[in-house]
Formats: C-alpha cells, structure tokens, sequence
C-alpha cells in the first residue's frame, strides 16, 4: 500500500489532533493510553456536565465538518431539551471530494476520536452514541470494531464507566455511499434505516434527532478536539489559532502539489504557507492556477489570494468558505472548464433527488458541461450555467444544491477566459479536449 | 433466503439499536457481504425479518451507490475518478483497465477474476490516483503499477 502512513513533516508544537499517529500501533488502546489517551476523561469527570459545556464555549471551539456552528452551543440546545434518552452521533460520513483528514484519525487515532465522545456523551448526557462511518472506509470500519471493543474492555465504555456511574454505549453504524449523508438530517434518516434525504429543519436534531430524540450530531476532528479542550483548559486552547477560529485544523491538501497530505497548523495559517512551505509548492515547475479552498462544494480562489488566513472569518471575506478545509490546487494546465465539470457530474450523481431545483438544476449543470468537454459548446452557454445558478440559489432544499452552485459560479467569475476558449474552440492554454 | 449465519447477524445488528428498522443497512452490507451483491429476492426476507414494509427496504437499498444489483467479479476494482484523483490522470487509468482486463466498466472479466467501477472520493486524495480493490486502497497508481497489482490478485 502505497498510501502515506502519516500526515506531513509538520510536526511542530502546532500538532495536537495528529500527534500521536506518526507512533507505530497507534490504534492500539496500550499505546494510545501510553501516550495520553483517555486522559481527559477523568477530568472532565471531576466537573458537571455543564461545566463541561462551558468550557466548550469558552474554547471557540466549531464545527469541522463545514458549517463552522459552536460546538458548545450546539450542546447546550440538546442539554436544555429535557426529552430523553439523548444520542450523540459522530458524523465519519468524510465525502466531501478532497478531504481525507478524518480518514488520519478513524484508522490511526480512534481512541481519541472514542475519547472526545466519552466526554460529549457526558455533557449531553447521551447514554449511546453512533459513529455514521462513509462505506468507502472498510478499514476504519475493522479498526473501529477493535477500538470500540478495546474501550469497553478498559472501562471507558458501558454501563459504569470507571466506576463513576456514567453509561455510554458506542457502535459504528456503515453507510453505503451518499454523499448527502454528510448532512446531518440526512445522517439520522440514513442512521434510522432510510432513505438519506434530507428533513425540514427546524425543528433541529438537537431537539428532534434521532427517533425523535435530542441529538447531537458532531463531525470526527471536531470530537477530536474535545480531548484537548479539556486537559489544556479552555483559555490555554483559545490561545491557538485565529480570530473566531481557535484550535489546530487538518488541512487536506490534494492536486497539483508536490506533496500532497494531511497537515495540521493553527487556524488563520494562509494558503501560501500550506501550498508553498508544508506541500513543497507546485508539481513539475508549473504554475499555481485555481485553489478549492475547502472542498468542491466552496468557491474557487486564484493566485490572488494566497495570503488569505485558512479560517471561517478571513474565507468568507475572501468570498469563499473554509468547508472541510480540503486544499485542491490546479496548475497552468487544467482546464477550469473540465474540471468543473467533473464537479458538475459528481453534484448530479449525489442530488438525492427530494426538492426539483436540486434535482433537475444539477442535471442540467452536468448536461451542459459534458457538451462543453465534448466540444459542443455553445455561444450562450456561460449565460444559461449562470442563469441556472441563479434559479437554484435560494430554492435548494438542503445545502447541496447550494454547494453545487459555487464551483459553477467561482469558475465562470475567475476563469471565464477558459469558457470563452471552450466554446469558441480556438483552442486552450490547457490540456486541449477530446471533443 | 436468508442464510442462518446472516439471520444470526442481522438479529445481533439489530440490538444496536431502540428501533428495528435502523438493522436495514446493517442488514443489507451482511447480506452483500455473503452473496456478493443484492437482489429483488432477499428485499421480502430482511423486511419480514426486521418487521419494516418490504417497500422501505427496497427504497433504501436503492438509495446508495454501494450496493450491487448484480454479481461482480471475485475481486471489485473501484477507481475513483473525482477531482483530485482527476487532475492526476484517473481517467487514462480507467482506460488502462479497461484495455487490460478487456471489458468496460460495469462488467465482468470472463475468467470471473474482477470487475471494475468508477466511485466517489474514497478519501485517499494524498494518494491520487487511488483505488480500491475489494476493501484495500492502492494510490498514486501508473499503468505500470496496476499491472503489477492485479497480478496478485487470484
């Protein structure tokens, strides 16, 4: 297997999340526990479930999956809600094209993963949790099996956890492909034996999640973080990173780089350091063309904006979003209409067909774009993309069909020239197309 | 319809959770898992089994990309073929593949050694171009690099 066993030479002060996978049998509970596994549970024990809470708050701590909400808010909405039993879901649905960060600590950390939900479990009070683990990931289905299995034996799972009287029970729960599982109405239908389409929110699964049921639904680097949260004391954690972005962030760094990987830095570290200084810069002396800040579904930027700061506040002023933090970088010779198109493909193979404006709008986006790849394109082609940008914003059930709009739209916005070579056909500064 | 092994499984599946109808995709890997794919036959067995309409079963064993609808080879070659995996040249290795094994996507060699697909990011985008055969992932992979592969494949 020729897979890169750990994540970048980035091993600085700044790794905390990754710390521990660069040490062999890492997934191991004797080695992790070694190495401070488990740890912060005791403490965090020590405290009541709504100190523990406020400790969230006070971090900053959110939301790694994409939508960056608080995560200690987002407990506090579940903690409020009297209904019970509450669960804790961890959302190991990583789709989103470009991100492989969660992958690192699923198959090479699990412990810390199993250790941040011991401690949500018990500021939510959840006596079960669920890890929604993607199908695409059979190794960390088997890893996960054996760690959970490994933490029940230890104590930290079950009905008397330590000794202290806490109950969490934890299982994995398999997918089996789809990426709008990644949204988490979605999840809880897809958890609950259904369909994966998305349900009306409010009410929101803090309060009517699973079965009806409060329900906390948290993305796997952000339970990571919770671990750290604890043992370093909020104001220490709140020191790291950026503001409005405190902690470390796993950025997936992927495309025309020389190294490719997972690196872990500060919040608010800019898109030059990742690209130039940890993935060694530009594959075989091309030139950086396009960045995908945060995976598919966020807006392209250009060389323009390489002092940007990787996190939530400085992406959306820069007219992006920070989404999963997957870096894909495309040299000189990518052809931005051909890339886009095989976002426009997967966005139409993954619409799951529930709100029409999603359903029929990724169609035609695709339809369009497969025209233009074969060389068929159109002189009013960029009008009518745009056009059905405009007609889906807005009207799109859930955020994937949002999503699937901002590659669309930042694409023809950056690199319109590429549009207008494409239809006119008098030839690419790119790759020339088949068509 | 149903082995006993895969009942036994699918019953042990199904105290994970307060409600039966959660064991449905559990339901559906262990039973894929055994035959190598789904069919319109074992929908009625695991509905009556997990007490759910055999309608809703069905529904969600068509939602997902994951689960086949007819047999695939002894071994399932999944190549992925979205961006990151794209802009290193995923689609010459489907091509590749496709030559070598000398059928298309979707079908089955004649020796019943492998099949091949095109997936989602299956997440090894450190690794483009990545695949997976069966439940291992190969990355960074070359023509040359796949003919070796496949070879250790029986």
């Amino acid at each position: 297997m020729s897979i890169k066993p750990v994540a970048g030479e980035n091993e600085s002060m700044n790794q905390m999340l990754l710390k521990r996978i660069s040490i062999p049998n890492s997934a191991d509970i004797d080695v992790a526990m070694a190495h401070g596994a488990y740890a912060s549970v005791e403490k965090a024990y020590a405290t009541r479930p709504v100190d523990v809470i406020d400790e969230m708050k006070r971090s900053g701590l959110r939301g790694r999956g994409g939508a960056g909400f608080p995560t200690g808010t987002k407990w506090s909405f579940a903690a409020m809600d009297p209904k019970m039993p509450r669960y804790l879901i961890c959302n190991a649905d990583e789709g989103e094209p470009g991100t492989f960060k969660d992958r690192f600590i699923l198959e090479q950390d699990p412990h810390l993963l199993i250790e941040g939900m011991i401690i949500a479990a018990y500021a939510i009070r959840a006596v079960r949790g669920y890890i929604y683990l993607r199908g695409e990931y059979p190794v960390a289905f088997g890893i996960l099996n054996r760690a959970i299995a490994k933490a029940y034996e230890k104590g930290f799972l079950g009905s008397n956890i330590r000794g202290k009287g806490v109950a969490f029970d934890l299982s994995v729960h398999r997918g089996a492909g789809a990426y709008i599982c990644g949204e988490e109405t979605s999840l809880i239908e897809s958890l609950e034996g259904k369909r994966g389409q998305p349900r009306v929110r409010p009410p929101f699964p803090a309060n009517a999640g699973a079965w009806g049921m409060p329900t906390v639904v948290n993305n796997v680097e952000t339970l990571a973080n919770v671990p750290f949260v604890i043992s370093l004391g909020s104001e220490a954690y709140a020191q790291i990173g950026s503001e409005g972005s405190t902690g470390t962030k796993i950025f997936s760094v992927s495309g025309a780089v020389m190294k490719p990987g997972g690196y872990e830095l500060p919040m608010g570290t800019t898109l030059r350091e990742i690209i130039y200084t940890h993935a060694g810069g530009i594959r075989g002396g091309r030139r950086l063309k396009a960045i995908i800040p945060g995976g598919v579904s966020t807006p392209m930027l250009t060389p323009d904006h390489l002092d940007v700061k990787m996190d939530f506040n400085s992406l959306l002023s820069a007219g992006s979003m920070l989404g999963s933090g997957a870096v894909i970088v495309m040299d000189d010779s990518t052809c931005m209409v051909k890339a886009t198109a095989v976002i426009a493909r997967f966005f139409e193979h993954e619409s799951c067909g529930k709100c029409t404006s999603c359903r029929e709008g990724t169609g035609w986006l695709s339809r369009i774009y497969q025209r233009l790849v074969a060389g068929k394109g159109r002189e009013n082609d960029i009008d009518v993309l745009l056009d059905i940008c405009k007609k889906m914003k807005g009207t799109c059930f859930c955020p994937l069909g949002e999503g699937a709009l901002q590659p669309v739209l930042s694409s023809i916005r950056y690199f319109r020239a590429d549009y207008e070579r494409c239809i006119r056909k008098d030839g690419c500064d790119a790759k020339p197309c088949k068509g | 319809m149903l082995s006993p092994g895969v009942i036994a499984r699918i019953r042990e599946a199904r105290r994970q959770y307060p409600d039966a109808r959660a064991a449905v995709l559990p339901a559906l890997h262990l039973v894929q898992e055994e035959a190598g794919h789904l069919s319109a036959e074992v929908m009625g067995p695991i509905a009556e089994l997990l007490d759910v309409p055999e309608s809703d079963v069905f529904g969600a064993a068509t939602f997902y990309a994951l689960f086949r609808w007819k047999p695939g080879g002894r071994h399932v070659i999944s190549v992925c073929h979205n961006l990151p995996c794209s802009l290193l040249g995923a689609e010459s290795i489907i091509e590749h593949l496709s030559r070598k094994l000398g059928v298309a996507e979707g079908q089955v060699t004649e020796d019943g050694r492998f099949s091949f697909q095109r997936i989602e990011c299956i997440g090894r985008c450190d690794g483009a171009p990545a695949m997976l055969v069966d439940d291992e992932y190969h990355g960074e992979l070359t023509p040359e690099k796949i003919d070796e592969l496949l070879a250790r494949y029986a």
